[in-house]
C-alpha cells in the first residue's frame, strides 16, 4: 500500500489515525546521519585544552562535516566539552578568515595581500631589523643575537611547529621567543621540577578513579578541564571525597563533598597549616618519608631560616631583590662545582626560569649529602620542616585565608585518613596557584605535603598539573621558552669566552640524569646544524644566541616600549586581551615597527590600531600610529599534520582532514617557508651572523598544492636518528660524539622504529586502564612519574590496593602495570660506591631518579630562587596585612614600576582602602582563554555572551550594585565595566575581624566577536613571581562601583583620580 | 484515555535518562545539539539567571542546561558558604519524548510523527508552521521557527538513530548524565539510581516522567531531579490536552446541535 | 566508609561513572524540606509556550470562522422561512467572513504555501485536521450557495447548497473552540467545556447582528431572536466559566475586552429585539455593537490565554492543587 497520499496510506495502513509511519515523507525515509556516509573519518585531537580529547573528523567532499569525540580514546571516552563540541564551528564556521591583509603604517583599514608577496615583505622585514638590531656583545660578552625581533604563541601549535619557531627563529639569534607557558604554567615547572624532578604532572587523569580523596584546588576542574573530570566522577563513584579548595563555590564545587571558600592568594598558610597539621600529629607517612624524601638530610650551618628572619631566608640581598643559596645546601654538597661560577651568573642576577630548567631532568647535587635517619638531628630536613611550619595553626589559616577552623579541620581529616599504605590521596591544581608573584611557592607546598603523605609516585596519588592549552606540555617540552632549548636545555648565559664544556660543566653535574645532558645537547647542535657541527667546532655551540638576563614577554613589552625591540611575531597568541596590563601589551605594539599576526580570525591584538581601546579613549590616534601590520589566517587541526602533548605529557598525533582553503596555511608551512624565503635571500653572505642561518639543516619534503611541510619529517628529526639515519628508539642511545642527532631529547622514541607512535590509536577497551599503546608519553612512554615509590624501599607494593610497579626478584627486574620510572633491573637493595658517577650514584631505593640526590625534596636546597621552603606572603596588590612575617609581599619578587603599570598600597599601607576588594580571575566552560577560538563561534558566544562580574550579596549591598546591571571595576591600571552577578556563590571572607569581599571576573571577553567586554586585563599589573616571570592575576585588589565605566578620556581620568586618592606613586608596593 | 488506542510502544523504544545529579552544567549537550543538527544561534543576550543565558527549550534551542542556586542543602555535601545552606543545581532539559504526545496528536498535517523507535519527530518539508504543536505541549518544548517558519524540536537525533549511533548530546556529554538506551533498561536503572542517592542522603530526590500512570502516559526522556520539578521550569503534573479531546468533542458537538436548534427557533415563525 | 574496589589489574571494560554521589561524604544531614508556601517557577519563566498564533490573525479566524458558521446557518434557516434579503445577506456574510478567515488561517503560517499539507491526512485528534476538513465541506457549499444567491442561476443546487453550508456552518462555529481548548494553554484548556458554547453563543450572536445590520426590518426578526440568544448563551457560558476555572479564570475576570464584549453584546441584543425592531438605524447600530461585541469576546478569550500561557503560576498552581487531590484521595482508601 504504497501511496503517495498519506491519507490513503492512514485509510488503508495499520497507522489508521495518522501519527506514525503512514505519514512519514518520502525525505523522512531517505534522511542518512552525515557520519555515516562521509567519505572518511580522521582521527583527530581537540585543539582547546590540554585534556586532549580524541576526536573523530568527518570529511565528505573535501569538507569536514562533522567532529565527534572518539570513543576509543582512554582520555576521553568519545566525550566532548563544549568547546570541543563546537569544533566543527571553530573549523568551518563564520569567524574564520582566509584572506591575508596588510595595514601600512599610519592607514585607517586593512588592504588584501597577495600571500606570497606577504611572505617577501615579512622576510624583508627580519633581515633588515635583523641587521639594523644586530648584537655581536653586550658589555664585553659575546650574545651574537638581535633584541630587535621577538616572537609570541605557541600553546595552540603543534609540537612540531613550536620546533621549526624555536629553530628558525634561533639560528636567526632571536632570544625574544616565548609562549602561553609563560604566563600559564611556568611556575609548575619550577615547583613540581625542583620537587620531584621533572615538571609536568605526575600522573595521568585516568588515575584518579584510583584515588580516595581528591583535594581539587587552585582549579576549577569540571569548568576548565570538563571531560577530564569524569575521572572524578569516578573516583567518587568508587567512594572518594571530593574536596575543592576555591575563592568562589563552582561548578565543581557544586559537585565536590565539601567546598572550602578560601581567600584568593592565601594557599600556601592553607597547605603550610596541613603541613603543620601532619607533623605535629606525626600523621606522615614515616618510612616513604625518611627513605624517599630528602627529610633526614641535614643542612648547613649557615643556613637560617624565615622563622628566624621574620620572613625571609639567609643569602637574601635586600639591595637586589635576590637570594644566593648558597647557605641553603645540604650539609656535605654544593649544587655547583666548586671551580667556576654557574652558567646563569651573568650581571649578578637570577635570570628567571633557571627553575624550569628542572623542567626535565630534576636538579644537579654534587657530594653526598649527610643524613640522619631518625629525623632528629635539629638541622635535618624534618626538623627544620617542623620549625618552619609551627605557626601556621589553624587560627592562622582563619585570619590569613578566611575558613572557618571546622571546615579547616575536616580538610586535614579527609586528607590524612585517605593517605597510607592502603590508601592515596591526589592533588588537583592548575592557574589558581601558578598565577601569583609567589606561585612556584604554592606548588611547593603541595609538593611538600604529598611528600610527607608518601602519595607521590602510586597510583591515585601524585600531583595533577592540568595544564592549559591542547599545545602547551609540548610548547614547554620544545620549547618556544626565552630560557630553554628543546627538552629542559638550559639557554646558554652570555660570557666572555665560553666553549660547550664550560657550559656542560657549569651546568651539567656528575650525579643523576644531569651527567648525560653533552650527549643531548650535542645531539641537538647536531639536529640543527648538521654537518656544519663537528668536534672541532664544538659542534657551533656559538651559533646560538646568548641570554642576558631575563628575556620574557613581559620583558619583551618593555623593550617594544623602549623602541629596542621592533618587530613582532604572534603566532597565535592575543596578548592584547590575555597577557597581564593588557593597555601596557597595546601600548607596545603601537611603537613597532611591523607585526605579524597569524591567526584564524581578527583577534584584539591583529586590530587595536583600528579599534582598540585606546582608540576609544582618545590616547592614541590611528593615523598616528606607524606600525605595519600583517594578518595571515592560519589553517586549524583539521587541516593539517601534527602532534599537541597533553597535560599527561601525551604525544597526540592528530591527521589533517582537509587542505586549509584561501590563503589559509599552518604555522609549519609559515617557518618552513618564511626560512626558505630568508635563506634564499642570505644565500651567499659571507657575513659571520648569517652562518647559523645559512648552515642550519631545513631540507623537508614538502607535499600537495601549497607545498606543505612534511609534518612527520619534522617529528622523525625531534625523535632523532644515528650516523646512518636510522630513527632512535630511546635517548639512552644519545651520544655525546656527534654520532647522534635528536631534536628533543625527551621526545626521543615517539618515533621508535620509524613508527610514528604518537599516532597509536588502540581502542581503550581493549588495553588495561593505562592505555599504554594509546600515544606516546615522555619519558619513555611512562605514564605515573616516580613510581618506584609505589613499592616498599624492598621492592613489594605498599599495599595490594595500591600496587603498580614492583620488583620482580625472580627475573631481577621492575614490572607491574606502568612502564617503570627507575632503571628495570637495578635491585633494591643496590647501593652506590661513593664516588659513583652519573645514573650510577642513585641507590635501590632512590625513586626520583631526576634529582641529584634521588630523593623528593621537601626542602628545595637550589633551583627555587625565593627561598627553600614555601613562605606566605601576600599577592603584590591586598587589601590584607600579612599577620605572619613583617614583610608584606614576597621580598623577591619580579616588578616592573612604570607609570603604565603601577601597584597598590596594601594591607595597613595608607591608601590601601582606596582598593579595597579582592579581585580574582579565571574561566567559563563556555570560553576559551583571550576568546579567540570562543567569542567568535556562535554556538559558544551565546551561551555567556557578556562580561560580567561575581559579586556577594553582602558587598553588592555594600556598594550598591544591582543584579544584572553594571559595575566598573577600578585599579590603577585601568577600570572596566561588566554586568552584575549576585550570588551566595561568592561569600565574604571573616578574617580578624576584618571582612574581605572577593569579586570574580571571567578574563575571557574582549571587544571584538560575538560576545563581548571590556577584559579582565586591563586592571592586572606586571607583578611577577621571580622564579618564572609568571603575572599575577587570580589576586589583586581593587575598587567596584555600581554603573558603566566613563567613556573617551574620562576613562584615564577616573584612574588617575583614583590614584591620587590612593597615593600611588612610582615606589608604591615596591619595598622588599 | 488519550487517542492513543492504536499507538503500541513497543520493546524497541529508546529514551534518555538524564540524572542531574551528575550535571557539572557544561552546556556541551547544548553545543552538541547545535552543531549536529545545524540549530541557529538563539540570541547574545545575558539573563542574569545564574549561568543560563539559553532561558529554556525553543525551536532554536533543543537541549538547555537549567542553573538554580538554591539556600538548600544537598545530602551531606559541605558547601562551606558561610552560615547558610547551599546548592546549585544543573540539569538538561530536552523533549520529552511523550508516550501520549499532544504535538503529535494535534499536528493537523503530520509533520509531526511518532518514529520507528518510538520517539515524536518533526519533519521539516511538511510543516507549514500551523503553530498547532506549540500550544499544545504541556513542556512548553517544540517552538516555531522565526527563520524558516517551521516547528523545530529535539528529534533524538533520528538520523542518527537509523545509523546506530547514539544521539548527539548523549554522546559528548562528559559524566554520562545524560544517558541514552532502551527505555525499559533505562527505567530499571533509575530506579536503582533513585535508591542510591537518596541512600547517600539526598532525600530530595525524585524521579520525573518515570512513571507511565502520569498524564502524559510517562516520558521517553526521564529525569532524576533534586527539587520540585517547577523548579526547574517543568510542570509538576502535565497531562496530554488530547486526553480531555473526546470530550471536547462531544461539548463542540452538543454547541453546534444547540446553534442549529436556536437558529432554527429563532426562524420559526415564518415571515408575517 | 568506602566502597571503593580499585582494581589494577588489566580487566578491561572501564566503569562509567554515572553511580558518582555528589555530597555523600560530607558531615551534614539534608534536611526534609517543608514544602514551601507560595509556588516555585523558574525565573518566573513561563512553564509554557505561548501559541506562535498571531492575534489579529487567530483571534480574527476565531471571530470570523464562527460569523461564517453562524451566518449559514441563518442563511438556510432564512431561506426556507423564505426571507431571501436575509437569507442573501447571511450567504454572502458567511462567504465574506470564510474569505477573511481563511486568508488569516493562510497567513498565520509559517510556510502558507505549504497550506495543503492540511489535506495529507485527517486526525481526529487535531482539531485543526477535522476543522480543515470540516472546512473544506463547507467553504464549497457556502460559495456555491451565495453565487447561486448572487446570480440567481441554479437555483436549486444554491438551495442545496444553503442548506447543506446551514448544517455544517454550526460545526465551522464550534470546532474553533476544541481548536484552542485542545492545547496546554490552562485557561483555554480548562474552559473546554463552556468554550463550544460560548463561541456557539457569540458566533450566533455575530450573524444575528450582521442579520440586522444588512437586512431589512422586515425580515431580520430570526436575526434580532438569534442574536439575543446567542448574546445569552455567549454570557452565559462565559459567566460559567469564569466560576468553575478558579486561579486559571484570573485572566478572565481581569479581562476588559471581555467584559466590553458581554456588554456591547447584551446591549446589542436587548436594543435590537427592541428599539431594532422600528428603527433600522437602530437596528444597525445593533447589530454594529453585536458584531463588535463578539470580535470583543474573541479577542478577549485569546488574550486571556496568552497571559495563562505567560505566566508560570497558571500552569503550576493547579497542577500542584491536582497532585495533592490525588494524594489525599489515595489516602483515604
Ligand atoms: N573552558 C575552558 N577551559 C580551559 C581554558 C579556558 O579558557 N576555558 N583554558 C585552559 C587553560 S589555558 C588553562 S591554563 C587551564 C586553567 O584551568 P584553571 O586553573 O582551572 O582555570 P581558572 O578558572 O583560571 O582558575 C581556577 C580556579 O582558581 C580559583 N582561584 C583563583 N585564585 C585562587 C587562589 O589564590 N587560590 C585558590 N585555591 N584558587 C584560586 C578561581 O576561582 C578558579 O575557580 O584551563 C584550560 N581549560
Ligand atoms: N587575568 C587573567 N589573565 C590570564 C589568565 C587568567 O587566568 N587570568 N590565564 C593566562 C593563561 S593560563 C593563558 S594560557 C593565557 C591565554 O591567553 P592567550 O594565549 O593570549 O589567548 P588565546 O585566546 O588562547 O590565544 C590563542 C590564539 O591562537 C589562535 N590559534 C588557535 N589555533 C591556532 C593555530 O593553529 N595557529 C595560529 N597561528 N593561531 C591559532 C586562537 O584563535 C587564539 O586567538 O592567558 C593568561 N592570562
Ligand atoms: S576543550 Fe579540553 S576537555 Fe573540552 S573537549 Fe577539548 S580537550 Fe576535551
Ligand atoms: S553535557 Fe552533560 S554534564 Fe554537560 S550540561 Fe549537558 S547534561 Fe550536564
Ligand atoms: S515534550 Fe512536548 S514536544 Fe516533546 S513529545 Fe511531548 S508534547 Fe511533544
Ligand atoms: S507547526 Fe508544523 S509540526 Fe507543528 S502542528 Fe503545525 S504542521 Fe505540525
Ligand atoms: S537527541 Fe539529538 S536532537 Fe535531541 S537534544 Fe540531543 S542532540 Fe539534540
Ligand atoms: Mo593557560
Amino acid at each position: 500500500m504504497d501511496f503517495a497520499w498519506p491519507l490513503l496510506r492512514q485509510l488503508t495502513g495499520k497507522d489508521r489515525l495518522g501519527r506514525g509511519q503512514a505519514v512519514k515523507s518520502a525525505r523522512t525515509a531517505a534522511l542518512r546521519a552525515r557520519t555515516s556516509d562521509a567519505d572518511r573519518v580522521v582521527k583527530s585531537v581537540c585543539p582547546y585544552c590540554a585534556v586532549g580529547c580524541a576526536q573523530n573528523v568527518y570529511v565528505r567532499d573535501e569538507k569536514v562535516v562533522q567532529v565527534e569525540g572518539d570513543p576509543d580514546s582512554p582520555v576521553s571516552r568519545g566525550r566532548l566539552c563544549p568547546k570541543g563540541s563546537a569544533t566543527l564551528q571553530l573549523t568551518t564556521g563564520p569567524g574564520r578568515r582566509y584572506k591575508t591583509l596588510y595595514r601600512p603604517p599610519g592607514a585607517a583599514d586593512w588592504q588584501e595581500i597577495d600571500l606570497d608577496t606577504a611572505m617577501d615583505m615579512v622576510a624583508d622585514r627580519i633581515i633588515a631589523t635583523r641587521r639594523a638590531t644586530w648584537e655581536w656583545e653586550h658589555d664585553g660578552r659575546r650574545t651574537a643575537r638581535t633584541m630587535g625581533l621577538a616572537s609570541l604563541g605557541g600553546a595552540t601549535l603543534d609540537n612540531e611547529e613550536n620546533y621549526l619557531i624555536k629553530k628558525l627563529l634561533t639560528a636567526l639569534g632571536v632570544v625574544q621567543i616565548e609562549n602561553q607557558a609563560r604566563v600559564c604554567h611556568s611556575s609548575t615547572v619550577v615547583g613540581l621540577g625542583t620537587s620531584f624532578g621533572r615538571g609536568g604532572a605526575t600522573t595521568f587523569l585516568q588515575d584518579l578513579q584510583h584515588s580516595d580523596c581528591v583535594v581539587i584546588q587552585g582549579s576549577n576542574f569540571a569548568e576548565a578541564h570538563p571531560v577530564g573530570f569524569q575521572w572524578v566522577m569516578e573516583a567518587k563513584a568508587r567512594g572518594a571525597v571530593i574536596i575543592h579548595i576555591d575563592p568562589r563555590f563552582t561548578r565543581t564545587s557544586a559537585l565536590a563533598d565539601l567546598h572550602v571558600p578560601i581567600r584568593a592568594g592565601s594557599d600556601v598558610a592553607f597547605l603550610g597549616a596541613i603541613i603543620n597539621h601532619v607533623l605535629e600529629n606525626d600523621l606522615y607517612f614515616h618510612e616513604y618519608v625518611v627513605d624517599y624524601t630528602n627529610a633526614a638530610a641535614i643542612l648547613s650551618e649557615d643556613y637560617r631560616d624565615a622563622e628566624d628572619l621574620d620572613g625571609v631566608f639567609s643569602g637574601f640581598d635586600a639591595e637586589r631583590h635576590v637570594y644566593s643559596d648558597d647557605s641553603w645546601q645540604y650539609e656535605g654538597t654544593r649544587i655547583a662545582p666548586a671551580s667556576g661560577a654557574r652558567d646563569e651568573d651573568y650581571g649578578h642576577e637570577h635570570p628567571p626560569g633557571r627553575g624550569e630548567v628542572s623542567g626535565a631532568t630534576g636538579l644537579p647535587l654534587d657530594g653526598t649529602a649527610r643524613r640522619d635517619e631518625t629525623l632528629r638531628h635539629p638541622r635535618c630536613v624534618m626538623q627544620v620542616l617542623r620549625r618552619h611550619f609551627a605557626r601556621y595553626t589553624p587560627e592562622m589559616v582563619e585570619r590569613v585565608c578566611g575558613v572557618p577552623r571546622a571546615l579547616f579541620a575536616q580538610v586535614c581529616r579527609h586528607l590524612t585518613e585517605n593517605s597510607g599504605p592502603d590508601r592515596t590521596a591526589e592533588f588537583v591544581y592548575a592557574v589558581g596557584w601558578t598565577q601569583h608573584s609567589d606561585g612556584a611557592q604554592f606548588i611547593r607546598a603541595a609538593s611538600i605535603l604529598q611528600l610527607l603523605l608518601g602519595n607521590m609516585g602510586r597510583p591515585g596519588g601524585g600531583i595533577q598539573a592540568l595544564r592549559g592549552h591542547a599545545g602547551i606540555q609540548g610548547s614547554s617540552d620544545i620549547p618556544t621558552l626565552f630560557n630553554l632549548l628543546p627538552g629542559y636545555i638550559p639557554m646558554p648565559h652570555a660570557h666572555e669566552h665560553e666553549r660547550m664544556r664550560d657550559f656542560l660543566h657549569a651546568d651539567a653535574p656528575t650525579k643523576g640524569f644531569w651527567a648525560n645532558m653533552p650527549a643531548y645537547l650535542v645531539s641537538l647542535l647536531k639536529a640543527w646544524w648538521g654537518e656544519a657541527a663537528q668536534p672541532d667546532n664544538d659542534f657551533h655551540f656559538d651559533y646560538l644566541p646568548r641570554l642576558t638576563g631575563s628575556h620574557s614577554t613581559y620583558d619583551t613589552v618593555l623593550a617594544q616600549l623602549d623602541g629596542t625591540c621592533k618587530g613582532y611575531l604572534l603566532m597565535g597568541e592575543n596578548p592584547a586581551v590575555g597577557s597581564a596590563n593588557a593597555r601596557m601589551q597595546r601600548l607596545g605594539m603601537a611603537k613597532l615597527d611591523w607585526l605579524v599576526v597569524r591567526d584564524l580570525n581578527l583577534i584584539e591584538s591583529a586590530t587595536w590600531w583600528q579599534d582598540g581601546p585606546e582608540i576609544e579613549s582618545g590616547e592614541l590616534k590611528t593615523a598616528e600610529i606607524g606600525t605595519e601590520v600583517f594578518f595571515f589566517p592560519a589553517a586549524t587541526h583539521t587541516e593539517k599534520n601534527g602532534s599537541f602533548t597533553n597535560t599527561n605529557r601525551w604525544l597526540q598525533w592528530h591527521h589533517q582532514a582537509v587542505e586549509p582553503a584561501g590563503d589559509a596555511r599552518s604555522d609549519l608551512w609559515f617557518m618552513y617557508h618564511l626560512g626558505r624565503i630568508i635563506k634564499e635571500k642570505l644565500a651567499g653572505s659571507t657575513d659571520p651572523m648569517d652562518a647559523p642561518l645559512l648552515d642550519l639543516t631545513w631540507d623537508y619534503p614538502v607535499t600537495g598544492g601549497t607545498a606543505e611541510p612534511d609534518a612527520q619529517a619534522v617529528l622523525a628529526e625531534i625523535n632523532g636518528s644515528d650516523a646512518a639515519g636510522r630513527p632512535l628508539s630511546g635517548y639512552a642511545e644519545l651520544r655525546a660524539d656527534g654520532s647522534t642527532a635528536c631534536g628533543c631529547w625527551i621526545y626521543c622514541g615517539v618515533y621508535a622504529d620509524g613508527v610514528n607512535q604518537a599516532a597509536r590509536r588502540k581502542p581503550a577497551a581493549e588495553q588495561d586502564w593505562v592505555a599504554a599503546e594509546w600515544a606516546w608519553a615522555w619519558p619513555a612512554n611512562r605514564r605515573v612519574l616516580y613510581n618506584r615509590a609505589s613499592a616498599r624501599p624492598d621492592g613489594s607494593p605498599w599495599s595490594e590496593r595500591k600496587k603498580l610497579v614492583w620488583w620482580d626478584a625472580d627475573a631481577g627486574r621492575w614490572t607491574g602495570y606502568d612502564v617503570p620510572d627507575f632503571e628495570v633491573d637495578k635491585s633494591p637493595g643496590y647501593r652506590p660506591d661513593p664516588d659513583a658517577q652519573g645514573v650510577a650514584a642513585l641507590s635501590g631505593i632512590d625513586p626520583f631518579i631526576m634529582q641529584g640526590d634521588g630523593k623528593g625534596w621537601l626542602f628545595a636546597p637550589t633551583g627555587v630562587v625565593d627561598g627553600p621552603l614555601p613562605v606566605h606572603y601576600e599577592p603584590q596588590d591586598s587589601p590584607v596585612a600579612n599577620p605572619l612575617y613583617g614583610h608584606q609581599r614576597n621580598p623577591a619578587r619580579k616588578l616592573y614600576p612604570r607609570a603604565d603599570n603601577r601597584y597598590h598600597p596594601s594591607g595597613n599601607e595608607p591608601g590601601a582602602s582606596v582598593y579595597p576588594y579582592v579581585v580574582t580571575t579565571y574561566r567559563l566552560t563556555e570560553h576559551f582563554t583571550a576568546g579567540g577560538m570562543s567569542r567568535h563561534q556562535p554556538y559558544l558566544a551565546e551561551l555567556q555572551p557578556e562580561m560580567f562580574c561575581e559579586v556577594s550579596p553582602e558587598l553588592a549591598a555594600e556598594r550598591g550594585l544591582v543584579h544584572g546591571d553594571w559595575a566598573t571595576v577600578i585599579t590603577a591600571r585601568n577600570a572596566i565595566e561588566a554586568r552584575v552577578l549576585v550570588t551566595d556563590r561568592i561569600v565574604p571572607l571573616h578574617l580578624d575581624g576584618q571582612v574581605v569581599h572577593q569579586i570574580g571576573l571571567p578574563f575571557h571577553f574582549g571587544p571584538n566577536g560575538l560576545a563581548r567586554g571590556d577584559a579582565a586585563n586591563e586592571l592586572s599589573a606586571i607583578a611577577l613571581d621571580p622564579n618564572s616571570h609568571i603575572q599575577e592575576v587570580k589576586a589583586l585588589s581593587a575598587d567596584i562601583r555600581p554603573g558603566r565605566r566613563p567613556r573617551g578620556p574620562a576613562l584615564p581620568e577616573l584612574v588617575r583620580a583614583y590614584q591620587e586618592r590612593a597615593g600611588v606613586g612610582g615606589g608604591t608596593g615596591t619595598e622588599v | 484515555m488519550a487517542f492513543d488506542l492504536d499507538e503500541k510502544l513497543g520493546d524497541g523504544r529508546v529514551g534518555f535518562f538524564t540524572d542531574t545529579s551528575i550535571c557539572i552544567g557544561c552546556k556541551a549537550c547544548e553545543v552538541a545539539c547545535k552543531e549536529w543538527n545545524a540549530v541557529p544561534e538563539d540570541g547574545l543576550t545575558f539573563t542574569g539567571m545564574s549561568y543560563d543565558n539559553t532561558g529554556g527549550l525553543s525551536a532554536d534551542t533543543w537541549r538547555h542546561v537549567a542553573f538554580i542556586e538554591q539556600r538548600r542543602p544537598l545530602g551531606h555535601q559541605e558547601p562551606g558558604v558561610g552560615g547558610i545552606d547551599f546548592r546549585w543545581l544543573m540539569a538538561s532539559d530536552v523533549c520529552k519524548h511523550c508516550t501520549h504526545a499532544a504535538c503529535l496528536d494535534v499536528c493537523p498535517t503530520g509533520s509531526l510523527f511518532r518514529t520507528e523507535f518510538g520517539t515524536v519527530v518533526v519533519q521539516e518539508d511538511i510543516c507549514n508552521g500551523c503553530g498547532y504543536c506549540v500550544p499544545a505541549c504541556p513542556f512548553g518544548v517544540i517552538g516555531k521557527r522565526e527563520s524558516s517558519g517551521t516547528a523545530a524540536k529535539c528529534t533524538m537525533c533520528y538520523d542518527r538513530l537509523g545509523a546506530g549511533e547514539e544521539p548527539a548530546c548523549a554522546k559528548t556529554c562528559p559524566t554520562d548524565s545524560i544517558q541514552f538506551g532502551n527505555l525499559e533498561e533505562l527505567r530499571e536503572r533509575a530506579t536503582r539510581r533513585l535508591e542510591q542517592v537518596r541512600e547517600a542522603g539526598v532525600a530530595s530526590a525524585r524521579l520525573y516522567g518515570h512513571d507511565t500512570g502520569d498524564g502524559v502516559g510517562g516520558t521517553g526522556a526521564f529525569f532524576l531531579l533534586l527539587d520540585e520539578p517547577e523548579v526547574y521550569g517543568l510542570p509538576p503534573d502535565p497531562v496530554v490536552t488530547t486526553r480531555d479531546l473526546p470530550s471536547m468533542w462531544r461539548h463542540a458537538g452538543v454547541a453546534a446541535l444547540a446553534l442549529i436548534a436556536g437558529v432554527a427557533a429563532a426562524a420559526w415563525r415564518r415571515r408575517s | 566508609m568506602s566502597q571503593t574496589d580499585v582494581r589494577l589489574d588489566s580487566t578491561p571494560g572501564l566503569r562509567t561513572e554515572r553511580e558518582a554521589t555528589p555530597g555523600s561524604a560530607g558531615r551534614r544531614r539534608e534536611r526534609l524540606m517543608m514544602p514551601e508556601a507560595g509556588f516555585d517557577s523558574y525565573y518566573g519563566r513561563p512553564v509554557l509556550h505561548e501559541p506562535t498564533w498571531q492575534e489579529p490573525d487567530i483571534a480574527g479566524y476565531l471571530f470570523l470562522g464562527g460569523l461564517a458558521g453562524a451566518s449559514s446557518t441563518l442563511a438556510a434557516a432564512a431561506e426556507l422561512t423564505g426571507r431571501h434579503r436575509l437569507a442573501r445577506v447571511s450567504k454572502v456574510a458567511a462567504v465574506g467572513a470564510l474569505g477573511g478567515s481563511f486568508y488569516a488561517l493562510i497567513h498565520d503560517l509559517g510556510r502558507p504555501e505549504r497550506f495543503v499539507n492540511m489535506l495529507r491526512v485527517f486526525k481526529v485528534t487535531s482539531p485543526m485536521s477535522v476543522g480543515t476538513w470540516i472546512l473544506s465541506l463547507y467553504a464549497p457549499q457556502a460559495g456555491c450557495a451565495a453565487a447561486a444567491d448572487l446570480t440567481g442561476r441554479f437555483p436549486a443546487l444554491g438551495r442545496a447548497a444553503a442548506v447543506g453550508a446551514g448544517l455544517a456552518g454550526p460545526a465551522v462555529a464550534t470546532y474553533t473552540a476544541a481548536l484552542i481548548c485542545d492545547t496546554a494553554v490552562p485557561t483555554w484548556h480548562d474552559g473546554f467545556r463552556e468554550m463550544p458554547f460560548l463561541f456557539a453563543g457569540s458566533a450566533t450572536a455575530a450573524a444575528g447582528g450582521l442579520g440586522m445590520l444588512a437586512a431589512p426590518l422586515s425580515e431580520a426578526g430570526p436575526a434580532r431572536r438569534a442574536a439575543l440568544l446567542g448574546a445569552v448563551v455567549e454570557c452565559a457560558a462565559a459567566t460559567r466559566m469564569e466560576r468553575r476555572l478558579g486561579v486559571v479564570a484570573e485572566p478572565l475576570k481581569r479581562s476588559r475586552l471581555l467584559r466590553a464584549g458581554e456588554a456591547l453584546s447584551l446591549a446589542g441584543a436587548l436594543a435590537g429585539i427592541t428599539l431594532g425592531r422600528r428603527s433600522r438605524v437602530a437596528a444597525m447600530a445593533a447589530g454594529a455593537a453585536l458584531l463588535a461585541g463578539s470580535a470583543c469576546t474573541r479577542f478577549g478569550i485569546f488574550r486571556a490565554g496568552m497571559e495563562s500561557a505567560r505566566d508560570p503560576k497558571y500552569t503550576v498552581q493547579p497542577q500542584r492543587r491536582r497532585l495533592a487531590q490525588t494524594k489525599a484521595e489515595r489516602e483515604l482508601t
